[in-house]
């Protein structure tokens, strides 16, 4: 007998009973299908959030103020002018490491407001920002020019604003706006400038909203110097972004920047400041998936070992039925390996089916999943054939002992059973 | 001289039942059937009578005792061998058929040679060839429940004729068929016996059926012995 006599025996055996034999399979699918559709979905969002951070800038390194009394006794408290990271020790960090550093972007948020013009409005947000943000943030510049050091020099009034804003207040017409003024109305004061240049926004996880498109506010940059001129006496930065060389460990580096800056908090009794690389942001987004695709593999062989314990169950049942056929086909001339191999390629067939519907649906499922969070996803070669050849254990491990029984009964017994 | 087929010398066979005691079927059994017979084993339920047929049909072995069966010792046989030794030299015929359900005649008839490892192509060629011979090959592609009792049992005959057994062992045959259907069957062994020199063993309790065969083997009690029963 070869191994396509078996096949056709076992299936023989499967199609006589399709009804149960499905049910059966219900299991092993149900079991499949929902492993590789959330490993799937899984994948897909982990790559998906992978790319957005490093669009983000994989070497960007976030310092900020941190408070020392959670370390302490006391509540928090707000920080003061004075705890502030100053421009003299970003120029000595700079100094330091010039070598490490590519970039070092710094940003002073003035107000929120709406820009007006007649009837026509845009929701802003109005930041000042140094020479380097637009290199360091990795921004589109669509037309005009970015903030350069001269703005900040003299404090100029110019601003560089998103190409929503142009199409919601010049109908989209960039040419019009550049060199145009617009007018920010903020709680407290109308701020007025010039627009010199126009970036692209882009939607990214960082800044999702869920307001409606039209009111969707974005960012006018305006010169460092000026913003903080126009809020007041502010002389610091509650957080700077550094961009590390590439070439360099920029996780390592960050601990390195943050050690240096410390130096000035050594007195300090409330701050000190803290980094956080790209980088290790997200290695810790893989680590967080990795955990828990090991906790859906965890999930998954308990619903597969249900699976396989409802398989044996049915192949019991279905020895016990054929106690008949078994005894005949033991008279005519079949040995022990014979019967054996029979059920057992029965059972695998049975769960090779149910692991194949399995991934269809599967895929299915975390193709359809992922498209609704607006990720293109498909299973993985490997977790296919991983799915492939675990069914196939499932059926050889819970077949094998309705097989064994099989192939044991006594010929004389198995044909006097009725 | 016509060879041996079945030579069995002294066989016993006793079930073992609790201590300590042993209950003993058969007690001592002398069998020789030479090539070419047609013998019938008849004896009342309860007998023995199915005891020996499941020792001559190799499923069971004996207690005690020599058996030869077409020249070949089956008493040391290990299970594997006592299924190839099914496979090639007995034809079991069943009062019941035990034709495997939701498979055509044709490849029910195959099944002993698939089994005995024969090429597709062999086994197709052979399998026509015999449900030729048993008048079935109309219906070679029908499944079993498709078929009448006597037709299923042509088909069974047709299997147990597959790898050319050295002799067809039939319980019974006719048992479930009605008697102008068990009449076409004894026929058909019959016409195996006399035109292909078959040596074929029938057990039956139906005194009638057995005077048409050879030579007669009363079972009675455990012993074995040859002549018609005196009732």
């Amino acid at each position: 007998m070869n191994f396509k006599e078996n096949i056709r025996l076992a299936w023989e055996g499967i199609r006589a009973g399709k009804m149960r034999a499905f049910l059966t399979m219900l299991g092993i699918i149900i079991g499949i299908a929902s492993v590789l559709g959330i490993l799937t979905l899984g994948d897909g969002l982990t790559g998906s959030i992978n790319e957005q951070m490093s669009t983000l800038g994989a070497t960007n390194i976030y310092v900020m103020l941190q408070s020392k009394s959670t370390e302490r006794e006391g509540g928090m408290r707000a920080y003061e002018e004075s705890d502030l990271i100053t421009d003299e020790m970003i120029a000595d960090l700079r100094s330091r490491y010039d070598s490490s550093i590519d970039y070092v972007s710094l940003s002073v948020s003035l107000a929120s407001g709406t820009a007006k013009d007649g009837d026509l409005y845009a929701n802003v947000s109005v930041s000042g920002i140094n020479e380097e943000y637009f290199a360091a943030n990795d921004m589109d510049l669509l037309r005009g020019r970015e903030i350069n050091t001269e703005d900040i020099d003299s404090n100029r009034m110019n601003a560089v604003v998103s190409d929503k804003l142009v199409e919601k207040m010049f109908s989209g017409d960039e040419q019009a706006a550049l060199g145009s003024e617009i007018v920010v109305y903020t709680s407290f004061e109308i701020y007025t400038f010039r627009i010199v240049g126009i970036y692209k926004y882009e939607q990214t996880i960082m800044n999702f909203s869920m307001s409606a498109e039209a009111d969707v506010q974005t960012d006018v940059y305006i010169p460092l110097s000026t913003a903080k001129q126009l809020a007041g006496a502010d002389d610091g930065y509650a957080s700077i972004t550094i961009v590390a060389n590439p070439e360099i460990d920029s996780a390592n580096f960050a601990t390195v920047a943050t050690n240096y800056l410390n130096k000035y908090y050594a007195d300090n009794q409330n701050f000190r400041v803290s980094s956080m690389s790209m980088e290790s942001m997200l290695s810790t987004v893989d680590t967080m998936m990795e955990t828990v695709n090991i906790a859906i593999a965890v999930i998954a062989g308990i619903s597969l070992l249900v699976g396989g314990i409802g398989v044996m169950n049915i192949m019991l049942v279905s020895v016990t039925e054929r106690t008949r056929e078994i005894g005949t086909r033991k008279a005519i001339g079949a040995t022990n390996g014979h019967i054996r191999i029979q059920f057992v390629t029965e059972s695998v067939i049975i769960c090779l089916i149910g692991g194949v519907i399995g991934i269809i649906l599967g895929t299915a499922l975390g193709y359809f999943g992922a498209r609704l969070l607006g990720v293109t996803a498909f299973p993985s070669l490997w977790h296919i054939a991983l799915a492939v050849g675990f069914s196939m254990a499932i059926g050889i491990f819970f077949g094998y002992y309705p097989a064994n029984k099989a192939a044991k009964l006594d010929p004389i017994e198995a044909l006097r059973y009725e | 001289m016509p060879k041996t087929i079945i030579e069995m010398h002294g066989i016993r066979k006793s079930f073992y039942i609790g201590e300590p005691h042993e209950l003993e079927i058969l007690h001592g059994i002398d069998l020789t059937v030479h090539e070419g017979e047609f013998v019938s084993i008849v004896g009342a339920s309860g007998s023995g009578k199915s005891t020996l047929m499941n020792i001559i049909g190799v499923l069971d072995r004996a207690t005690e005792g020599t058996y030869t069966l077409d020249g070949e010792p089956v008493e040391d046989a290990g299970d594997d061998e006592l299924s190839a030794i099914r496979n090639r030299k007995i034809g079991f015929v069943f009062q019941t058929f035990n034709l495997i359900p939701r498979t055509s005649a044709q490849l029910n008839v195959e099944l002993p040679m698939m089994y005995a490892g024969a090429s597709k192509r062999v086994r197709a060629a052979r399998a026509k060839e015999l449900l030729e011979m048993v008048e079935m090959s109309e219906r070679a592609l029908h499944m079993p429940n498709e078929l009448s009792g006597g037709q299923k049992q042509r088909v069974s005959i047709a299997r147990a004729m597959a790898n050319d057994p050295a002799i067809l062992l039939a319980d019974e045959p006719t048992g479930a068929l009605d008697s102008k259907t068990g009449r076409l069957v004894m026929d058909l062994f019959h016409k195996l016996n006399k035109e292909q020199g078959k040596t074929i063993v029938l057990i039956t309790h139906n005194n009638e059926l057995a005077a048409e065969t050879d030579r007669i083997f009363t079972m009675r009690d455990g012993v074995l012995s040859e002549g018609e029963a005196v009732r």
